[in-house]
């Protein structure tokens, strides 16, 4: 991981995230710890029941009814895990933004996309309607929408896909935010309008400052736009790393396991090296490893003890949670292949 | 020469629209989703189509089964001509033909058992068989997608993604197609799911010489099953070359603006990547740029381009490409 740095926006200690349900508690989200500095981008990558998605609308105080969240999520020192509704509204949309995966199901249908940018502005920032317009329409600019001037009148069905995003974008910035929250930012986006909004982001990023938590599934998105990496699976940290090291030297079996699952465009190799098993039953996580069901390099331990997120090594930040080592997992697949 | 499995020739399939503001009695307008493609399948092979949403490639999928009939061109299955009228052509085509879809759970129907699901395409095409014969196809069929015998009585529910997927592929190989057409069959699926699906595509593809046509917009996962890839847009074919021809050296400025689209899992090349990004958005498809459809996007159009529509052009003995400018190479 990069050095520490100076001015931490957010800091997450021991969050956890459980549901009741009618089969009893499922615990979503277990212990996860990371903090972000100004202007670095950490990406939160999983499939689909990591709980990359809970961990963040558990900091934003945005969980279902039958969810609670514990530990801390400090901004600048504050808690913001118990925070009134009131309290939180101060801070969201204004400190800490958030953009979502489909923006047509983010934005209100019935308003025009003027009314629901002004209507950020004057409730943040207490600015009159006319000065709002116009400070939108150069957020609307930032973000490349042509003719701004006039399409800022548009309802958002009248947008394209990748447009809907990108005022998605600009109305998340428009009061500067420290921190941006993207959950799938490009998931439902053609490659070209996907590599436009990263390009985008890169660029945002350069010129405010912003802090970026990236949630994704998408490995090569995560290695154009992000610093740190982390891998969750079942609702757990599997490892925390810099970018360079989970894509050049990842450490733990499935962040390995994930990259060879991936086929590469500068790749010829003939079969995908795929990971056996199913995806976890959140409901019957075993107490060890939940990647233990799935994992070549099992053993007992594995099943019935939780691994702790540890330093890779003493000389490295690189964190990681399994009971084997580096070196045993190199040997064992060395003598795989 | 081998002869072609399935060949496609200036298929169109044209949608009349009507905006709800028009008069009843003005002309609606005319949405080309396929406009004069054309391409041949041979037995054993795999055809990749790419493209954006909205290009068409799901809906030529769909007129190859004339599941959307097609409005023009013709389609011929192992030499003889389908029309799109001939039902009685179409049933007996479709035992040879078969699709699996995009959405895997979408696709099963939530009432009936994993062991229906599955032999419902015998009782259709083969009534002949007995109960007996077909729960015995079935178990077999199961067993060869990776499914076990113990889930035949399961309803789709029950099932992860992955697995309702392998459904849908036993579903499709029980009448032993010469030919399966996959839409987007890995799309909605998770990363280490995807590989095992694409994995025992592969694996049954090899084993039983089966052909397939394979739809996504991910061009890695093209890349890595095809032999021959036909790149779509708004309609048209840009481009249609061999898989490592086309990613080596793209033959249409479309195509190479898709590549390097394509974000690459590594810190160290994507960093550093320089863009070609597409400027605006993709015209609508009831009004198209004249010419190139791809002029309006296009890094290197000239006036030359807003004149006739570009047929597909050889440029080298694996490529061709839909582009005036498009240079010919030896080899």
């Amino acid at each position: 991981m990069s050095d520490a740095p100076a001015t931490k926006v957010l800091e997450v200690k021991d969050l956890s995230v459980q549901f009741r349900t009618n089969d009893g508690a499922v615990y979503a989200v277990n212990h996860v710890d990371f903090e972000l500095g100004r202007g670095q981008t950490l990406g939160i990558v999983g499939e689909s029941g990591s709980g990359k998605s809970q961990t963040v609308l558990a900091m934003m105080g945005l969980l279902a009814r039958n969810g609670s969240a514990s530990g801390q999520v400090l901004h600048h020192g504050r808690n913001l895990l118990g925070l009134s509704p009131t309290a939180l509204n101060a801070i969201r949309g204004d400190r800490i933004a958030m953009i979502f995966q489909d923006p047509m199901t983010s934005l209100n249908p019935y308003l025009t996309v003027e009314r629901q940018m002004t209507e950020v502005l004057e409730l943040h920032r207490g600015m009159g309607r006319r000065a709002a317009r116009l400070r939108a329409i150069e957020a609307l600019d930032a973000v490349k929408i042509p003719d701004a001037r006039r399409r800022i009148d548009f309802y958002p069905h009248e947008f394209s896909g990748g447009m809907r995003q990108r005022v998605m974008i600009a109305m998340a910035l428009l009061c500067e935010p420290e921190l941006l929250i993207a959950d799938e930012p490009t998931t439902a986006l053609d490659a070209t309008v996907q590599a436009q909004i990263t390009v985008l982001l890169r660029e945002l990023q350069r010129d405010f400052g912003t802090a970026i938590l990236m949630i994704t599934h998408d490995l090569g998105v995560v290695a154009g736009l992000c610093d740190d990496v982390m891998v969750m699976y079942g609702g757990r940290v599997m490892e925390h790393a810099s970018a360079d090291d989970i894509f050049h030297r990842p450490s733990h079996p499935y962040t390995r396991g994930l990259l060879a699952a991936l086929p590469r465009l500068d790749d010829t190799s003939a079969k995908l090296v795929s990971i056996p098993g199913n995806p976890p039953n959140m409901n019957e996580l075993p107490p060890g490893c939940p990647f233990s069901a799935r994992c070549r390099y099992v053993q007992d331990r594995c099943v019935t003890t939780m691994p702790l997120l540890q330093r890779r090594d003493v000389a490295s930040t690189a964190l990681r949670a399994c009971h084997r080592s580096v070196a045993e997992l190199d040997a064992m697949e060395a003598s795989d292949a | 020469m081998r002869e072609a499995l399935l060949s496609v020739r200036n298929l169109q399939v044209h949608f009349k629209v009507r905006d709800r503001k028009a008069w009843p009695w003005t002309t609606p307008a005319t949405l080309k989703a396929v406009d004069g493609v054309s391409f041949d399948l041979y037995p054993g092979e795999t055809l990749g189509i790419v493209g954006e949403s909205g290009c068409g490639k799901s809906t030529l999928a769909r007129a190859c089964l004339n599941l959307i009939p097609a409005t023009g061109g013709e389609i011929f299955w192992a030499g003889k001509p389908l029309r799109a009228d001939d039902e009685r052509a179409w049933l007996a085509a479709r035992r040879d033909i078969q699709i699996i879809f995009q959405d895997p759970l979408a696709s099963l129907n939530p009432r009936m058992t994993v062991g229906r699901i599955i032999g419902e395409p015998l009782r259709v095409h083969r009534p002949e068989l007995s109960d007996d014969e077909v729960h015995r196809k079935v178990l077999a069929v199961m067993a060869e997608v990776g499914l076990t015998a113990q889930q035949i009585n399961r309803y789709p529910h029950e099932f992860s993604g992955g697995q309702c997927q392998r459904i849908g592929i036993a579903r499709a190989l029980i009448l032993e197609p010469k030919l399966i057409i996959c839409d987007e069959p890995v799309s909605a699926l998770d990363v280490s799911i995807r590989a095992q699906i694409v994995n025992l595509l592969q694996e049954l593809q090899r084993r039983k010489g089966l052909a397939l046509i394979f739809i996504a917009h991910d061009l890695a996962v093209v890349k890595h099953i095809s032999d021959r890839v036909l790149v779509l847009y708004m309609g048209k074919a840009m481009e249609l070359a061999e898989s490592d021809a086309l990613y080596a050296r793209p033959g249409h400025p479309y195509t190479q603006a898709l590549l390097s689209a394509i974000p690459i899992p590594d810190p160290r090349i994507e960093r550093g990547k320089v863009l070609q990004l597409l400027p605006g958005d993709m015209p609508s498809p009831i009004d198209p740029p004249s010419g190139c459809v791809f002029r309006t996007r296009c890094p290197k159009a000239q006036e030359i381009c807003a004149g006739d529509k570009p047929p597909l052009r050889r440029l080298d003995s694996q490529t061709s490409a839909a582009c005036v400018l498009a240079v010919e190479r030896s080899g």
